[in-house]
């Protein structure tokens, strides 16, 4: 492992407090931004909270596309606060980033950039009402499950983060399933439009949990550091087996025929996931990473006016209070 | 990285520190932070990003540089004091059997 070479390299001082670090969160002991940590922890947790930020971010665009046909205001005024919601979502973990040494600039400059990583899910398209159903119920549950894991994790404002963020996505999760089963008891196209959302979003939701065990070379590190509690195939597991009978409640099929409950495991077994699929939308060909990146750019650069703004009205009555004061 | 690489309007602004107080009678708690180029709008991006369900019945902010924070390091003597005077706990006292104090 690389960690090998970094370790014969410390000081003994600092093989002292790694030793201590490692004792510290190897009892579930958390990590407070201006207590020491090995820099690769520090860098680690960097990577990972920016992505998470930048997904929340991202993750805006593919429901955004809905809220103006949104087929009723009860629809609308709950999308438009689920959005709001996911902006905030990357506003409180950005801010717990910024407590590892960075600013949120550098972090978007890279986003903007498309130097940096963000879920490869909302790379896919949002093409029928049905799929925002499918968003809040797959996507957000799944992000639910990963992130009740993260609310334990050791870096002390990432699992404060989660924890705020995990109270209000359980409302994204039932507004989704909500839309799944009002469409699936509805007519027969309706019901078809469900079904094919389910279809369409059910293998990219399972990627989400990232690589298999075998293949995250990233899992074991973060394990020992108390980043994540369980590896990416146990969280799967635990989502497959939390939506089966939410399907099955509703009325729709999940895409997949290999789907067995095994009585011995308590589990439910499920087939083979195509990860060639899977690292070709990270690497950045997916069906919508180029649009979902210009969006952003194109936000970003309409805002510009506003904080420009915000800027000069703050510069005016700094002058103001010095010349009154003065 | 100095404001002159930036675009008007793309310059990192002010950090504000975020406190809730959940309910009257509620101490204050930190939430999160936020940046805004001013006190006024730093409160309004923390009613924005904070308190979208009720969370808060009043809000502080403060400039991020303002606070002053005990360092983890110094951590062991400097809540020293605090720590090696059992009397300063009721459990240090005794009292005569069967007889309630409170």
């Amino acid at each position: 492992m690389p960690q090998k070479n970094t370790e014969s390299a410390l000081s003994p001082e600092d093989a002292a407090r790694l030793e201590a670090f490692e004792a510290h969160v190897g009892k579930g002991g958390y990590v407070e931004p201006k207590d020491w940590m090995p820099e690769r922890y520090r860098k680690q947790l960097i990577r990972m909270m920016s992505q998470h930020a930048h997904s929340e971010v991202v993750g805006m665009l593919p429901e955004g596309n809905w809220i103006t046909r949104a087929p009723s205001l009860r629809r609308k005024m709950v999308l438009l606060a689920k959005v709001q919601d996911e902006a905030g979502h990357g506003l409180y973990i950005y801010c717990g980033t910024e407590t590892l040494g960075v600013d949120r600039e550098e972090l978007v400059e890279a986003l903007l950039a498309g130097k940096a990583k963000y879920s490869s899910i909302f790379n896919y398209p949002t093409l029928t009402w049905a799929d925002i159903g499918a968003i809040g119920w797959l996507v957000d549950g799944a992000a639910i499950v990963n992130q009740t894991m993260l609310a334990k994790a050791s870096y002390g404002p990432y699992a404060r983060a989660m924890i705020r963020i995990c109270k209000e996505e359980n409302f994204h999760k039932r507004q989704g399933y909500e839309i799944m089963a009002t469409l699936s008891k509805g007519t027969p196209a309706q019901k078809a439009m469900a079904q094919d959302a389910l279809d369409r979003w059910w293998w990219p939701s399972l990627m989400m949990f990232g690589p298999s065990d075998t293949n995250s070379p990233n899992s074991a590190e973060l394990i020992k550091w108390g980043v994540k509690k369980k590896t990416n195939d146990e969280l799967r597991q635990r989502f497959v087996d939390l939506t089966v009978p939410q399907a099955e409640a509703i009325g729709l099929t999940l895409p997949d025929p290999d789907l067995r409950y095994d009585e011995e495991t308590k589990h439910w077994n499920f087939g083979e996931i195509d990860w060639d699929e899977f690292w070709t939308v990270v690497k950045g060909n997916g069906p919508c990473n180029k649009e979902r990146l210009e969006a952003r750019r194109r936000a970003h650069d309409d805002g510009a006016w506003v904080r420009a703004a915000a800027e000069a009205y703050a510069a005016k009555r700094n002058g103001h209070n010095r010349a009154t004061a003065a | 990285m100095t404001q002159g690489d930036h675009p008007v309007g793309d310059t990192q602004w002010p950090l504000w520190e975020v406190f809730t107080q959940s309910a009257p009678g509620k101490p204050h708690e930190h939430a999160g932070s936020v940046h805004a180029p001013d006190a006024e709008l730093a409160l309004q991006n923390a009613r924005d990003v904070y308190t979208r369900r009720g969370e808060a019945v009043s809000l502080w902010v403060v400039p991020a540089d303002a606070i002053t924070a005990s360092s983890p390091s110094d951590a062991g003597p400097f809540f020293e004091p605090g720590n090696d005077k059992a009397y300063r706990h009721p459990q240090f006292y005794k009292v005569p059997r069967g007889v309630k104090v409170f």
